[in-house]
Parts: C-alpha cells; structure tokens; sequence
C-alpha cells in the first residue's frame, strides 16, 4: 500500500477511497486509543439508555421489601435501596432518563447556537454588536443558577429541564459558532460566491454551513456532556426529573442520604456512572476535536463546559 | 491605556443593562402575580376588586411596562431596594448581604486550593511534555472534569463515617472568636470545589506554557547557558501565567454552582443555602434578588479581570 504524508495528514493513494465516516473511526482507532475507548464507552450508554428494559433485571421502580439494603451479589448486582429497588437497573433505566435529556438538550442548544452564531457571524454590523452584548449578559449567570431560577418558575419536569439547557448552551455557545462563521466568511470560495450574486440563503446553506460541521459536532459532545453533570446536580438537589422516575442525580439525593451509611453502595454507584460517561464523553470529544478540527486545539473551545 | 479603559467601560453598560432586562423579565413571567401573593399573605388585606386596584397603583403596575423597570431599576439603584422576602417580612437586600462572607470564604478559599495545586503541575507538565509525570497530570485534570462534585462531597461525608466515625465539622463559629475553626469549616467543601477549579487551570497553564517555550527568546536564555529552572521560572513562567489571570473571569460561575451544592452538602449557610431555601418556600422576590446579584457580580468581576489584563500585558495595554 502506497502512503503519502503530507504534514501530519495520510493520503491513501493506492486503497480505494473510503468514506469519511470509516475514514474518520479508521483514523480514531489508529491515532487517539484513549478516544476510541472513549467511543466506545459512549455506544455502550446509548445502547444501555435504547434498551434500558432488556438489559436491567428489574423494573426501575419494582420494590422487593424483604431484601431492602442488600449488599452487591449475584442476585443484585449493585445491591438494593432503601425500599429494595435493585440498584443496577435504577442505573440501567437512569442511563435513559440522562440520555433524553442530554440529546435533546445538546441537540436543540446546537440549533439555536447555530442560528445565532451564523445570523450575527455573517451579517455583523450593528444587529451583531447589539446581540453579543445580549449574550455576554446571559452569560454572566452562573449556569446552575440560571436552572435553578428557572426550574423555581416553570416547575421541575423532564421537559422544562430539556427547554431550559437548550436554551441556557444554546445562546452560550452561539459565541463558537459566530467565530468559526467569521473564520469561514473571509475564504475565497464565499467571496466568489458573493461577486456572482448567489442570494444569501444559498451561501449560507451551501458555503457556510457545511464548512462549520465539524466545530459544531465537536461543540455537540462538550454540550452533551455538560448537559448530563448539570441535569445530575439539579435531580440531586431534588429540582431535576421528580421522583420515582429514575436518574442518577436523584439516586444521590438527600432522601436517600441516611440510608448510605448503612448501605454505602447506594452513594457510591449512581456517582461512578456519572463519572464514568461524561469522561468518556470528554475523551471521545477531544479526540474528535484533534481530528476534525485542529484549530480548535488548546482552550478555544473548552469555554463553559459546566462543572458541579 | 486609555482608550482600552474607556472602551471596556462602556461595554459593560450595555452588557449590565441587557442582564438587569432578564430579571426584570423573569419576575413579569413568574406564576401568580405579585397582588395576588400580597393578599394571600397578609391577614389585614380584604380581597375585594376595590383593593387589588389600589394595592396595583402602589406598586405602579398600572403604568406601561418600561416605566416599571425604570422605577424597578432606580429603586434598586438609589435605594438598594431589592424587594422584601415573602415569608420572612425581612429586606431581601440585607439576607443576602449576611450571607455573603461565607460564600466568599468558600470560594476565595476553593482558588487559592485551586492555583496552589494547579499551576505547578502544569508547569511540570508543560516542562516534561510527553512523559510519563505528564500523562498523569493530564488524565487527572480530565478526571476532575469528569467527578462530579456532589458526589465527591457525599462521599467525604459518608464513608470516613462508615470506616471511622468522623464526619467533617460544620458548625459555624463566629470568625472573630476563633477564626481558625471557623475556617476549618470550610476546608473541605473548598478542597473539592478547588479539585475541579484545579483541572481547568492545570490545563490552561499547560497550554500557554508549551505556546511560551516555543519562543526564541526562551531559546536565547539558554543559548547563552542559563541553568534551565531559571529559565522556566524568569522567563517563561513570567508570560504564561498572564492569561491564566483570565481564568479568574472563567471561575466565578463554576464557583457560585459549586457553592450551591457543596453549601447543601456540607449545610453551611451561604447565599447558595439561601437560594434553594427560597425556591423550596417559591419566595420570588428572594429568588430574583439573588439572580441579579450574582449576574451583577459576575459582570463586575469580569470588568476587573479584563482592566488587569490590560495593565499587565503590555500588548493589550498599548493597543491603540
């Protein structure tokens, strides 16, 4: 097989050309191992949240009383709560209950930011200045407290959380968006497109948009991850999804807190899973980020990733 | 110099305006309004339509809606008038001022942990890119990203209980009396929230020190047989911790979350503690005083990094 190196790129030349998707796990699996666990433990979760009723051995809410605070073993695997709810497939289904929510609120604050980023990176002006000074001032409050206010005013609820992240990421975001936009404006290509009088929809569609994909798919993993550690702080301060439905904020929450020192699992567990995603979810991010997207390398990107 | 000072203090105005808009906006759209909360919660108010009116031309919400943000925003500024708390009858303005230096302990104390920790790891790891000290290093700090830290909180707080019996000590004494155990209060819930502060700094410092060794004059320092930890700490460190000042800016909201949680955790009574009681009680007017505190605060912080900034790096500071 006949390689060419160009800098720090691979041409294949004599393979058949594959397409970028293979071409892209090709590279992942090769260059970035720690990102391709990271990969992969991702679409362990996604599979783990889809079918989270084959997979976990008991309803999330079936109570068994007699085996109330039972130690991890065979039968339970990470053991029981309280009021005998197995622990693992509390876990199972709260994988579901974190995985809506972080899709949905990454997926929806992607579209938002790429609105706003794209209307006030393309046409600047007085409309931009106007607009970044509405973001600077959204973001002058604290994510979790931005939740918390807003959850105090429409209620707690899977919805109002989704609507809430989307919007809190989603102008917050809209600032990478606008550079990246600003970036791909001053290149040569868009500047023809202009002087021979395409309409703006269509070099917004054709130019623009397809060339900021891969920032916006790098800004979908952080937002995804963040998403899930906000979500998990706001069930555990007893504001997120209300109970009994599953998750694993509110698996730590303070009704629970008396029994942990009894049945230490309880704590231990629902927080491993936590951790155990959204570093995944990071390393699989930054992995993507070195290889779609090396400018963003260094902290350009790393702004507001959320942490609690 | 000027004209950066000029240019950054007019851009806070906008910036101060648009966040004081957000709240005036979110107290228009809370549930129940504020006539109805007022009857129900005191005895000596007849609910008749005859009093609703007059109770709305008190308040002013017979006029349009910018003059009740103008009469909002100059009661906040003239008066400090931040409302009064629904349940307690207390001026929700002074409940968080009482507040306020515990909070303040907690997070002063999270970054001194924080840059303590933080900056000479990355300096090592910058130093010693590539070996093994430095994968370490970095799988760390992506950890402390990953750890949430309310779970890292119940942990500390259960299992040294399970294995020994100790709990951490919560019980506020007055910092006047004995200021060293008034502070080991905080000790703990600060290590945590500086665990995660430390990860992003310990990046950051990483990554402006490997941009600065790069630099030709740092090859000059030892092309002329400078021993190499000067040449680390004179030159190099010198100009990479500049923007590490920034982080500062980054901080604040990752602090104010954090006390939040680690406030309910360790139940110390800060601001943190007092939001959560106020939408536990939905005592609104608490609720949106301490939202635009906290935005006020943070804007204003921001406004003093970016001045530093400005009188520390020369390039900024003699930008025309």
């Amino acid at each position: 097989m006949a390689e060419l190196t160009v800098g720090t790129r691979r041409f294949d030349t004599a393979t058949t050309r594959r397409s970028p998707f293979f071409e892209f796990l090709h590279r992942l699996f090769r260059e970035k191992p720690l990102g391709a666990f990271g990969a992969v433990v991702c679409v362990v979760f996604l599979f783990t949240g889809i079918f989270a009723e084959l997979i976990a051995p008991y309803g999330y809410n079936e109570m068994n009383p007699i085996d109330r605070l039972k130690a991890p073993s065979i039968t339970y695997w990470l053991g029981t709560d309280q009021i005998g709810r197995d622990v693992f497939s509390r876990i199972v289904h709260g994988a579901r209950t974190s995985l809506i929510i972080g899709f949905s609120a990454a997926f929806i604050s992607i579209l938002i930011s790429t609105f706003i980023g794209v209307t006030t990176g393309f046409f600047r002006g007085k409309f931009d200045m106007i607009v970044q000074r509405m973001v600077d001032a959204w973001m002058s409050f604290p994510d979790l407290v931005v939740v918390i206010v807003a959850v105090s005013v429409f209620g707690p609820g899977m919805w109002q959380v989704i609507l809430v992240l989307s919007l809190l990421y989603g102008i917050a975001g809209s600032r990478i968006v606008r550079s990246a936009v600003l970036t791909v404006k001053e290149n040569d290509y868009v500047r023809a497109a202009e002087s021979i009088g395409v309409s703006v929809p269509r070099i917004l569609f054709r130019h623009i948009l397809p060339n900021i994909m891969a920032p916006l798919i790098v800004l979908f993993t952080t937002r995804l991850a963040a998403v899930i550690l906000v979500e998990a702080a706001l069930s555990f301060l007893g504001l997120g999804v209300p109970p009994p439905a599953p998750s694993w904020g509110g698996m730590l929450s303070f009704e629970g807190r008396s029994y942990m020192f009894q049945a230490p699992w309880l704590a231990i567990m629902p927080g491993l899973a936590i951790t155990i995603v959204v570093y995944n979810i990071n390393m699989f991010g930054d992995a993507m980020r070195d290889l779609l997207d090396p400018r963003m390398r260094g902290f350009g990107g790393k702004k507001k990733t959320g942490q609690f | 110099m000027q004209r950066y000072l000029v240019r950054r203090l007019l851009a806070v105005i906008p910036t101060l305006f648009f966040a004081s808009v957000i709240v005036f906006l979110v107290i228009r759209i809370l549930p129940g309004d504020a006539v109805d909360l007022m009857i129900k919660s005191s005895p000596f108010i007849e609910n008749t339509e005859e009093m609703r009116r007059q109770i709305e031309l008190d308040l002013g919400l017979d006029q349009p809606m910018h003059m009740q943000y103008v009469r909002w925003v100059s009661g906040i500024i003239f008066h400090g008038d931040l409302g009064t708390s629904l349940i307690r009858d207390t001026s929700v303005g002074a409940e968080i001022a009482e507040r306020v230096p515990v909070t303040m302990t907690m997070g002063l104390l999270a970054v001194l942990f924080a840059l303590v920790i933080a900056i000479p790891i990355g300096v090592y790891s910058a130093v010693r890119q590539d070996t093994l000290g430095d994968y370490v290093g970095r799988s760390f700090a992506i950890l402390g990203l990953a750890v949430p830290s309310f779970w890292l909180g119940t942990m500390v707080v259960i299992l040294p209980a399970i294995w020994w019996g100790w709990s951490p000590p919560t019980r506020l004494v007055p910092f006047v009396e004995e200021p060293l155990r008034y502070l080991s209060v905080f000790v703990i819930p600060a290590a945590i929230l500086g665990a995660s502060l430390a990860a992003v700094t310990m990046r950051m410092t990483r990554t402006m020190m490997l941009e600065v060794l790069r630099q030709d004059y740092i090859r000059t320092a030892r092309a002329k047989g400078l021993e190499e930890w000067l040449v680390v700490t004179r030159h190099a460190m010198r100009n990479a911790l500049i923007p590490v000042i920034t982080l500062v800016g980054l901080f604040i909201p990752i602090v104010i979350g954090g006390t939040v949680i680690l406030e309910r955790i360790f139940v110390i009574p800060g601001v943190g503690q007092l939001l959560l009681l106020a939408v536990q009680d939905r005592d609104y007017p608490v609720i949106t005083g301490i939202f635009l505190v906290v935005g006020v605060f943070v804007i204003l912080v921001n406004l003093m990094v970016d001045l530093s900034y400005g009188l520390l790096d020369p390039k900024v500071r003699d930008q025309k």
